[in-house]
Formats: structure tokens, sequence, C-alpha cells
């Protein structure tokens, strides 16, 4: 179903122009109105005028994580804080958090967002929507809560944490659709074989998983633990929140909002645009937000982009799913891998549970790989065919450790800390 | 319909737009609000082929228009009524609204001019009260109405408006605004420019807001009259009250 035919199913020269309009404007709003980015056009030598076209968006500089982290707590805001109506903030797990205000027409905005997305998986007013993301400074709570409100869903804000609660709620309020991380989601679907609440007690139909990258492997299971469809969507709190891009029913793909964003895909090293269908590190533009507009955002996300119609009709370029995160690879000499595609291996083992973490460590000049792996017994023959494959994809020895349900930490929104590297810097 | 992409023009060295895209669809009403100064009478000037475009494109239906002398450019459906009405004054109603179908005369003969003579006074029935009385005795609000009859005597298909309110009675004003609605359900297809924002976001199904030569701001009307800027600086300071 498709949420907003005017925009999503608009013809690309229209979006064209929609886009440059739009950019032109978030431009000359930055300029007037954000200290950083008058500085940094001045550093690269541009001006906001030389935006002629979306082509010409390659002219202008990047905007890191660093940036926003520099600009804490303020200092990116476009608007005075009085119009701010709402504040989001990213973890700062790794260093400072950036925080994040919407304006009342932000708020709007991403609620429409949202709502496409779940629109894109079927969701209509019929529908129990129980939101288990964690609500609070975390946007996927209240990203998805609004989204849902909009669509008309009966909205649950169940928020992350208590399994059992969790299962309870599925079962006795007889919701339809989860949206939660998809290693939470596997949290519930365990929680819910342990109380015995098979696939025909309960209604769930559908989920909305994001938040982290997660494998097709992951997917397969969640789909059929649960007996749902299971959908990707993609977000981040410093471009907005949940409700960036979105998979329709074909996921071939994520359709990328784009009257509100401009996606490019660049060479992480050089920074240069790369062609569609060649993965590199994903930028993102707002070109509707009033709070918190970013230019040119290096999102740390590997993916690609296509421009290819999608038989759904929805007329957005469409990025690959996310394969990791630049900072995630995992080096250790010649070896180079993503925890995605560890994930993969672990998930093709019959009987693994796709809750690992992989911890890199260095002994007597040596990087080893630990793969610790919730398991509810000892099960050494999963184990063992884990370490082999694994042993095999990265030609190195690879340690399985087993570790009891819940044994990982899930700090924020029941995301599992998929690296841990204890190497010496 | 009409789709304007990163125009520029200048008066000698003054840069006057920089950069300026925007776009009307069939049947949409817009507005261009912004301060005296900002560039938004220039930028109609500029699409009716008065003033002659530094750079960018001009795009009515596929036809690219910048640089197109302005009787070509009403020829192609594309008409402009000024700011400060520019009747002639010594000429009679009819007469002036006979020179505004001018080209429809010609085209399509004097029956066609007539009839369509009858249809504006329709809209404007002071303009038939009037009809040969000599344009310069007529109110303001009537020589708008006249401006406006004038224009849509050529049966524009994109009809711009600039300043349609500037020195009427604020009664007035509200007529001058019913009439525009009206052209919004005959399917016509308005670009207006305004300084009263608040009436013009009113009307209008999008707006932009201009600030020295560039768009700060586009987006529905009803978003536009909700931006705390817009209201601070459009909108009047107690700009509260249009939430009642």
């Amino acid at each position: 179903m498709i949420w907003n035919e005017d925009f999503e199913t608009m013809k690309t020269t229209e979006r064209e122009q929609v886009q440059l309009e739009r950019l032109q404007a978030t431009v000359n709003r930055a300029l007037r109105n954000v200290a950083f980015y008058r500085e940094s056009f001045a550093r690269a030598g541009v001006t906001g005028d030389e935006v002629r076209s979306r082509a010409h968006l390659v002219r202008l500089p990047f905007t890191t994580k660093e940036d926003l982290r520099t600009s804490y707590p303020y200092g990116m805001f476009a608007v005075p804080l009085r119009d701010i109506v709402r504040i989001h903030s990213t973890s700062g797990t790794t260093g400072t958090p950036v925080i994040v205000g919407y304006t009342r027409n932000d708020l709007k905005t991403w609620a429409e967002c949202v709502a496409r997305l779940l629109a894109a998986g079927g969701m209509t007013e019929h529908d129990v929507m129980q939101v288990a993301f964690t609500y609070g400074l975390f946007s996927g709570g209240f990203g998805l809560h609004a989204g849902a409100e909009r669509v008309g869903a009966s909205v649950i804000p169940a928020s992350a944490g208590g399994l059992e609660k969790q299962v309870r709620t599925i079962r006795d309020f007889k919701t339809t659709a989860l949206a939660c991380t998809p290693s939470y989601a596997s949290a519930i679907a365990g929680a819910m074989t342990e109380a015995g609440l098979s696939r025909e007690q309960h209604s769930l139909r559908v989920g909305f998983f994001g938040a982290e990258p997660w494998s097709e492997g992951l997917r397969a299971r969640l789909e059929s633990s649960l007996g749902i469809t299971a959908l990707d969507n993609y977000g981040l709190t410093e471009v907005l929140g949940p409700g960036i891009s979105f998979e329709c029913e074909r996921r071939e793909g994520l359709h990328v909002n784009e009257d509100h964003f401009v996606a490019e895909v660049v060479d992480p090293a050089t920074g240069e645009v790369r062609a569609d269908g060649i993965d590199g590190e994903l930028v993102l533009t707002t070109i509707t937000k009033e709070g918190f507009p970013v230019i040119r955002y290096r999102t740390g996300d590997l993916c690609s982009l296509t421009r290819e119609p999608c038989p759904c009709g929805r007329t957005f370029a469409r990025m690959s799913r996310i394969q990791g995160r630049i900072d995630d690879l995992i080096i250790m000499g010649a070896v180079k891998v993503f925890p995605s595609q560890i994930e993969q291996v672990i998930l093709d083992v019959e009987g693994a549970t796709p809750d690992y973490q992989i911890v890199v460590d260095r002994a007597g000049g040596t990087d080893s790989l630990e793969i610790r792996v919730e398991m509810a017994g000892p099960a050494p023959a999963i184990t063992q065919r884990i370490s082999r494959k694994l042993g095999a994809l990265l030609d190195t020895p690879v340690t399985v450790t087993p570790v009891p349900p819940l044994a990982l930490a899930r700090p924020e929104g029941g995301k599992v800390r998929r690296v841990v590297d204890k190497r010496p810097v | 319909m009409l789709r304007i992409t990163s125009l520029a023009a200048r008066y000698g060295a003054a840069e006057v737009l920089h950069a300026v895209s925007l776009h009307v669809g069939p049947g949409e009403i817009v507005t261009i609000i912004g301060a005296n100064g900002a560039g938004k009478s220039t930028l109609l000037n500029a699409v009716a082929g008065v003033v002659k475009p530094a750079s960018g494109t001009v795009l009515l239906d596929s036809s690219r228009m910048e640089g197109a002398d302005p009787a070509q450019v009403v020829s192609r459906g594309c008409v402009l009524v000024p700011e400060g009405r520019q009747i002639f004054p010594d000429l009679s109603v009819r007469d002036n609204l006979l020179l505004g179908g001018y080209l429809r005369w010609r085209r399509e003969g004097k029956r066609a001019a007539a009839a369509e003579m009858d249809g504006v006074c329709e809209l404007f029935p002071v303009l038939e009260e009037r009809r040969e009385q000599r344009a310069g005795t007529l109110s303001g609000g009537e020589q708008q109405m006249l401006a406006l009859g004038r224009a849509l005597m050529a049966r524009p298909r994109l009809l711009m408006l600039d300043e349609p309110s500037i020195g009427l009675a604020p009664l007035v004003v509200r007529e001058i605004f019913d009439v525009i609605r009206r052209l919004r359900e005959r399917g016509t297809t308005v670009l207006l420019v305004e300084q009263n924002a608040r009436a013009a976001l009113a009307v209008a199904d999008r707006g932009y807001v201009m600030e020295t030569g560039r768009i700060m701001l586009e987006g529905a009307a009803a978003e536009l009259a909700a931006n705390h800027d817009v209201r601070r600086a459009y909108l009047g300071k107690e700009y509260r009250q249009i939430d009642e």
C-alpha cells in the first residue's frame, strides 16, 4: 500500500525539480542560520548560489559526525530554541552525543516518513502495533510511535525491556505488528518459544525492524519463528530517526524518501561520488528539515544505490540493505570482515541463535577472533560447525564460546553490542 | 506547468535573483511571499519577458521561455497583471478589456473576444456596470478588477499577479482574494506575489518565501503559515492570532 501517491510515485523529472528547490532553500537557510555551514563552505571556497542543479551537490563540503559532536549541544540548530518542540540524541557510546532538535513541522514530516514505511508493510488502522524500541532520547520509539498513530493503528508504547511482558502483551493485546531492533525481535521470538506461544496462538503478521544492520539469514529466522513478514527500514538520529528509507513488499532494496532526503554514495576514502550499483558510504542531505538540517552528512553506513524503477510503483531511488558500518569493519592483518558477514555464517548453521558478539583481541602480537553465541545449553556440534565455517571464510582460527541466553549486554534500544575490540590502540 | 530552474537576474552590477527555482502545477495557486526588495516582482518580470535573466531556465509546459519577449510569453498563455494595475486610464473599461483580448481577437475573431468579455463581466459585475466609463475614473479596487479582467481576456493558462492587494482598503482586498478563489474553481493556474502573506497563504496551495533574491523556504501553504520564521517576519507581531 502506498501512503502518499503524490510524492511516492512522482515522475522523476518532477521530483528532481522539487529536490532542487528544497535543496537550494535548505542551503540558503543553513548558511543564514548555522555558523558551522558558513565556515565549512568558506573553507571549501564555495557559495550556496553554486547549487544550480541537483548534480552540483557534489561541490558542497561534507559534514561529519565529528562536526556534529563539536557543535554539542545546540550549535547545529538552524532555528531558535523556542521553535524546537522535541529533542533527541544519539547514544554517545562512542563519544560526545549528538543533540538533534525538531520543530513542529519536523515532527509532522517525521510521522509522514514513518507512515510511509508502515503502509508499505500493509499496516492500516486495523492493526495493533507494539513499539518495542526504547522510548527516550533514542529516536526509535517515538519515531515509530508517531508514524503508527498517523496511519491510525492502535499503538502500544511497550518500549524495550521485560521480555515476558512483551510476550504477554503480544498474546493478550493481540498485537499484529511489531517494531523493534532485529536482535530484540529475535530475543522476543526466543521468549515466545519458551513461553510456549506458538504461531497459531498469536496475531503477529508483520515486523518492522531497524536501527542496526541485519542479515537475510536473520530475516528468514524471524519470519519462520514468528510467522511474520519482516521488513527492513533505515534511519539515524542525526538525519531524522527512523523513516529515511524502507522496504516495500518486493524487498529489493530500501526506498529513500527522496522528497525529504537526497542520498549519495561515495568512496569512503576519497569522498568521490560512486556510480549506482557500486558499494560505498551513504551520504545524506536533508531538504525539508527546519530545526536540524544536515548537508552531505557522512553516515558511515555502507550500501549502494539504484534508480531502476521498482514494480511497486514507487519512483524513489533504492539503497541496498546496509552491509555494515565503516567503523565496524574488522581489520586483522590481511583479513577484513563485517559483522554482518559473520552473522550470515552463524545463521547458516542450524540450531545457532542470532545473538552473538565478536571479540577481537591481541596476544603475543597476533590478533585473535572470538565469537560468543547465546545458547540455551551446551551444543558442541553447533559451536564446532560455526568455528569451522568461519575459519574457512576468514582463513584464520576462530574460537566460538557458548554463553547463556541474554548474557550479552544490550545497552540501548535492545541492540547487542556486536563488536568488542580489546586490542590496544 | 511552469518550471523555473536556478534563475538569476541582475540590474547592472546588482544581483537581484540568485539561483531561484520554483514550480507551479496545473490548477495550483502558488504564492511567493517576502519583504520589499526580496526580488519577487523581478522574478515575475523575468518570467513575463520584461526582465532578461542572466542565467537559468524557465519552462512553460515543455517550451523554453527564458529570453522570450513579452508578446511571445503572452501568446503562449502566460499573462502578468503588473503591480500598480497599469490600466489605460483614457480608454473605456470595454476598450481596456478588448485590448487584453487582442491576441484572441486576431486568432479567433470578434465573436470569441466578445464572448470572453461577457464571461469576464460575469466574474466582475462592477465592470459590466461601468463598461463605457473611462477607466481612469474607477476607484482603486475597480481598477484592480479591470486589470485582472483584462488579463483574463487572453484566457491565460498561467496568470501571474503582482501585489494585487497593494494600496487597497481591507474590504476590497477581501473581494480581490474572493476573485482569486473563484479563478481556482475555474481551473486557472495562478502564481501570486504578495506582501499580504496572511491572505496569500490562506488562498494558496503552496508557497515560497523569498529573501534577498533567494528562496529560503518552500512548502504547503499551511506548513508555511505554521513556520515560526514566517510568522514573525511576515504575519505581523501578533502572529498568534492566526490560530484563531
